[in-house]
């Protein structure tokens, strides 16, 4: 056994103590939000004993654990106990699993965003589990008066061989829960584990078939009244005025106010961003009569002039940001991005002599690749119940970042963080867009104000149209070659509204001697935020597309060509800090040439690669297109991963083949325009979501297996699958694709999807 | 307002109601019936697929008023015990992420195999196309549909 030498972290676990009656410990929330009730579950203990924050035994041997990430769809509610479990050393079937609320005095980090759930949770959770295990093993060793070191754990149960003495872990569980917690605890070693590594199916997944209540969409309590926001119609308008009595007459409406999200002397934080501060909010009885007031409602809105606000910094200062004023339209976003093409942008890295390469070049090769907005589109618009009574308030809603927005909700309601409970639901979607969570808030000052509960439902319209969408990008790829076509320099020069989607650090940044790395960005008042993968999604197609073309103009297999530049980065890398792991990179290029048979090409098949890093993990993909009815059909994807060990593999590869769906989707179909501030598309009748009979027929997800520690799976699968695609359309139909969506220019040419 | 009787899951309910009301919100909001889920409103996700005597339905623009004496199937009553063929499969293949198109996607698969029990891969493509899943797992959802069909 390995033993950890770190100490713990106590933060995390409180006293422990021995729980009566149901052990339901009553500062907990557990029981505030619309929890399965555990009655329902068979081999009920009469009493649990609490062993840490996140384990729970009963005295018949059943385990409560508590999954602290919030559920967005990843399976961390599956896979993060699983690492408990294994430590733990119990039995997977006896094991209960529930959300944990947000409480970060007990649990590290309930943060479920930037794949970091399962990296960052790893050595908590599994000292967790030990931590557990060593204080079963030691009450055992009290009891039998044997040594600790001489008793063995397997399912959940004790043992001490030499003395033949046998205990189900339950026996030993209120012991152990009065028992001081140890200062070190040894960890299994990795080829013991019995649980991670083999699959395990959802712990949700009977409630969800079933149609149980999961959602805080969901959720309903006594007396509880319903909400809708009547949000102005642009970015860069405002609210003017309404006519509160152009709706108070209709049926089943109590009340319409206006809302603010900010007190003046607020700092926001990063995760405040909030496409309207002030909002009109009705409350009524039911969602249906809400919805008809809100089409009625008189309402006036005014452009709304330049204004700005202080943002709080990571290391407590705090700056200025200013939200510019106007109506922007996507034509006018083209014409902006294509001058910013052509103006030097900002160095961000320079190795060698990338000018003066480029001026002895026999040859330059220069593409230039867009991408749109794109809007999230959770299937389950964003919700939040809340009820705030006095100087108290419980807020049940979807969010990616509870710690993120508890503050915002100190300053809106004037409520005490200590009062304030937040319950963490499982949400119908994340990809980054409830990492911004103002939607509680909303309901917060909503319920403040008619002191009742109230649950607030975004219609799928205020969904799409009042977004914070992925930026629109540009990327542009200089290639300076010799006349033997060697490769002498590299240049990208990419930016985007509001943000540049550059890594400059990242391949292949390290693999050539002259290389530069430019980036700009163009204010707007449009509201953009993180969606699954942030800046890699548009970056990494724009980078492996170029490389194709490259490779192919230098008369390489891409395959090759990338290995190439990968091996001098391993061997004799360029610069510093280059942000990748150059052999694990080349290691899933290898993988999915051999699971694809890259050097075995199928007749009437093309294919095209790509690969990429991000959030830790290395991905490379092969995507085969096939000509049917003289359009062009994504059939198959091979991809390999690398992402360390691997916790519950058939859910990783369940969420590997829905971001390879997704990439297909968005690289095909995925676009937000803008039309003087207004979405052009606010609804699924406009914006074009993947089906089933356009997803792929095949898509092989596989694994490096090493023994590295976890990292990110549910963001690395996306990037690459837009190179891979265009790539393998270019073989497909002749044509490069350098504008997503693609579908719209495949229709000009004849090639339907 | 007024007062309809329905016959939901086998079982007569009374609501009294706005009769433009979708029947989606008249069995979330007043029948707690909160399975079939609210994705779009407008018939375009699939989301709150429903069965009206067998045939899958957008639940979210068809007003109360024109169930008359149909029946009306939900995810809740799609099986007494969480066993219908469709609900087996999908925990077999594992299918779900997120879970919220899921209801949907499972009431549009079992009308689709009460009236064709051995569907071809373009009638599964035909019957679920109104389904988006944002989470991308239709490859298992389609998967599934083949195992429920053979278990029918
Ligand atoms: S909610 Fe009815 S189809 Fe989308
Ligand atoms: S499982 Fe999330 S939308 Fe389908």
């Amino acid at each position: 056994m390995a033993t950890l030498d770190k100490k713990l972290d106590r933060r995390s676990f409180l006293k422990v103590s021995a729980l009566a009656g149901g052990g339901m410990v009553l500062s907990f929330s557990w029981l505030a939000g619309c929890k399965p009730t555990e009655e329902e579950m068979i081999g009920l203990p009469k009493e649990w004993f609490e062993l840490n924050s996140y384990i729970k035994i009963g005295e018949n041997g059943a385990v409560t654990l508590y999954s602290p990430n919030p559920e967005f769809g990843s399976n961390v509610k599956t896979s993060m106990p699983m690492i408990l479990a294994e430590e733990l050393d119990t039995d997977w079937k006896n094991v209960f699993v529930e959300q944990a609320d947000f409480f970060p005095q007990r649990f590290d980090r309930q943060f479920t965003g930037g794949s970091q759930g399962i990296r960052q949770g790893w050595t908590p959770l599994r000292t967790a589990g030990a931590t557990a295990r060593a204080l079963l093993v030691a009450a055992a060793a009290q009891t039998w008066n044997v040594l600790a070191s001489e008793i063995t754990t397997a399912a959940g149960k004790l043992e001490h061989k030499a003395s033949g003495k046998k205990a189900h872990y339950g026996e030993m569980a209120s012991l152990a829960a009065t028992l001081e917690v140890p200062e070190e605890v040894p960890l299994k070693e990795i080829k013991s584990f019995k649980i991670i590594g083999t699959s395990k199916r959802n712990v949700d997944g009977e409630k969800i078939v079933t149609g149980k209540p999961l959602f805080a969409i969901d959720h309903k309590v006594e007396g509880m009244k319903y909400a809708a926001l009547v949000m102005p119609p642009a970015f860069g308008m405002r609210l003017k005025s309404f006519d509160k009595s152009s709706v108070t007459g209709m049926s089943g409406i109590m009340d319409v106010f206006p809302i603010s999200l900010f007190k003046e002397d607020y700092a926001r934080n990063f995760f405040d961003t909030t496409t309207f501060p002030e909002v009109v909010a009705i409350v009524g009885n039911s969602t249906w009569e809400v919805m008809q007031a809100k089409k009625n409602l008189n309402v006036e809105w005014e452009k709304a002039p330049e204004s700005s606000f202080t943002l709080a910094g990571r290391g407590g200062g705090t700056s200025t940001a200013t939200i510019p004023s106007g109506l922007e339209n996507t034509l006018s976003h083209k014409a902006r991005m294509a001058e910013y093409i052509q103006k030097p942008g900002n160095v961000v890295r320079r190795d060698g002599d990338p000018e003066g390469a480029f001026k002895k070049a026999a040859k330059v090769l220069e593409r230039t690749y867009t991408a749109p907005f794109l809007a999230h589109n959770t299937m389950e618009p964003m919700n939040c119940f809340a009820d705030v009574k006095g100087d108290k308030a419980v807020v049940y809603g979807p969010t990616q970042a509870p710690e993120f927005i508890m503050g915002t909700l100190v300053q809106a309601l004037g409520i005490p963080r200590e009062n304030i409970q937040i319950n963490l639901a499982r949400m119908g979607g994340g990809f980054g867009r409830r990492a911004y969570s103002h939607h509680m808030v909303e309901a917060a000052l909503i319920s403040q104000k008619i002191q009742a509960p109230v649950k607030l439902v975004y219609t799928r319209e205020d969904d799409m149209s009042a977004g914070v969408y992925r930026p629109t990008y540009s990327a542009t790829y200089r290639a300076a070659l010799d006349e033997n076509n060697n490769l002498l320099a590299f240049h990208v020069k990419a930016g985007g509204i509001p943000e540049t989607p550059l890594h400059a650090n990242r391949f292949p940044a390290g693999a050539i001697d002259n290389y530069l790395a430019e980036a700009w960005d163009i204010p707007s008042n449009i509201t953009i935020g993180a969606f699954r993968a942030p800046r890699s999604n548009f970056i990494a197609g724009a980078e492996q597309s170029f490389l194709d073309e490259l490779a192919e103009e230098m008369g390489k297999d891409p395959i090759e060509f990338r290995l190439e530049l990968l091996k001098r980065a391993e061997t004799n890398p360029v610069g510093e800090n280059n942000d990748y792991d150059a052999k694990r990179y080349a290691g899933v290029l290898e993988l999915v040439r051999e699971k694809s048979n890259w050097n075995t090409p199928q007749a009437n098949v093309s294919r095209g690669v790509s690969a990429y890093f991000c959030h830790n993990s290395y991905v490379a993909e092969v995507v085969d297109t096939v000509i049917k009815d003289n359009q062009p059909v994504v059939e198959s994807v091979y991809a390999a991963v690398d992402c360390g060990i691997v916790i519950n593999p058939d859910a990783a590869r369940n969420m590997g083949e829905g971001a390879v769906v997704d990439g297909i989707g968005n690289a095909f179909f995925g676009e937000l325009t803008f039309d003087n501030g207004a979405p052009s598309k606010r609804n699924f009748d406009k914006y074009r979501m993947i089906r089933i009979g356009e997803a792929p027929k095949k898509i092989e997800v596989h694994f490096v297996e090493n023994n590295e520690d976890p990292t990110g799976l549910g963001e690395p699968l996306f990037p690459p699958v837009f190179a891979a695609v265009a790539n393998s359309l270019y073989k497909a139909t002749g044509k490069r694709y350098y504008e997503q969506p693609f579908a719209p220019q495949l229709e000009m040419q004849n090639l339907r999807m | 307002m007024a007062i309809f009787n329905l016959n939901i899951n086998g079982k007569s309910m009374q609501v009294d109601v706005d009769p433009a009301t979708p029947v989606l919100w008249v069995l979330r909001d007043h029948l707690d019936l909160v399975g079939t889920k609210y994705g779009c409103g407008v018939a375009a996700c699939g989301a709150c697929t429903i069965h009206l005597d067998g045939n899958a339905v957008r639940s979210c623009v068809m007003p109360v008023s024109s169930v008359g004496g149909s029946k009306i199937t939900t995810i809740e009553g799609l099986s007494e015990n969480g066993d219908h063929p469709v609900q087996k499969a999908w925990l077999e293949h594992d299918v779900p992420q997120c879970g919220y198109c899921q209801a949907g996607q499972i009431m549009s698969a079992s009308a689709l195999l009460s009236n064709n029990p051995n569907p071809s891969e373009e009638d599964i493509d035909n019957a679920m196309n109104g389904n988006i899943c944002r989470c991308g797992t239709y490859l298992r959802i389609k998967a599934a549909v083949k195992t429920a069909a053979q278990n029918l």
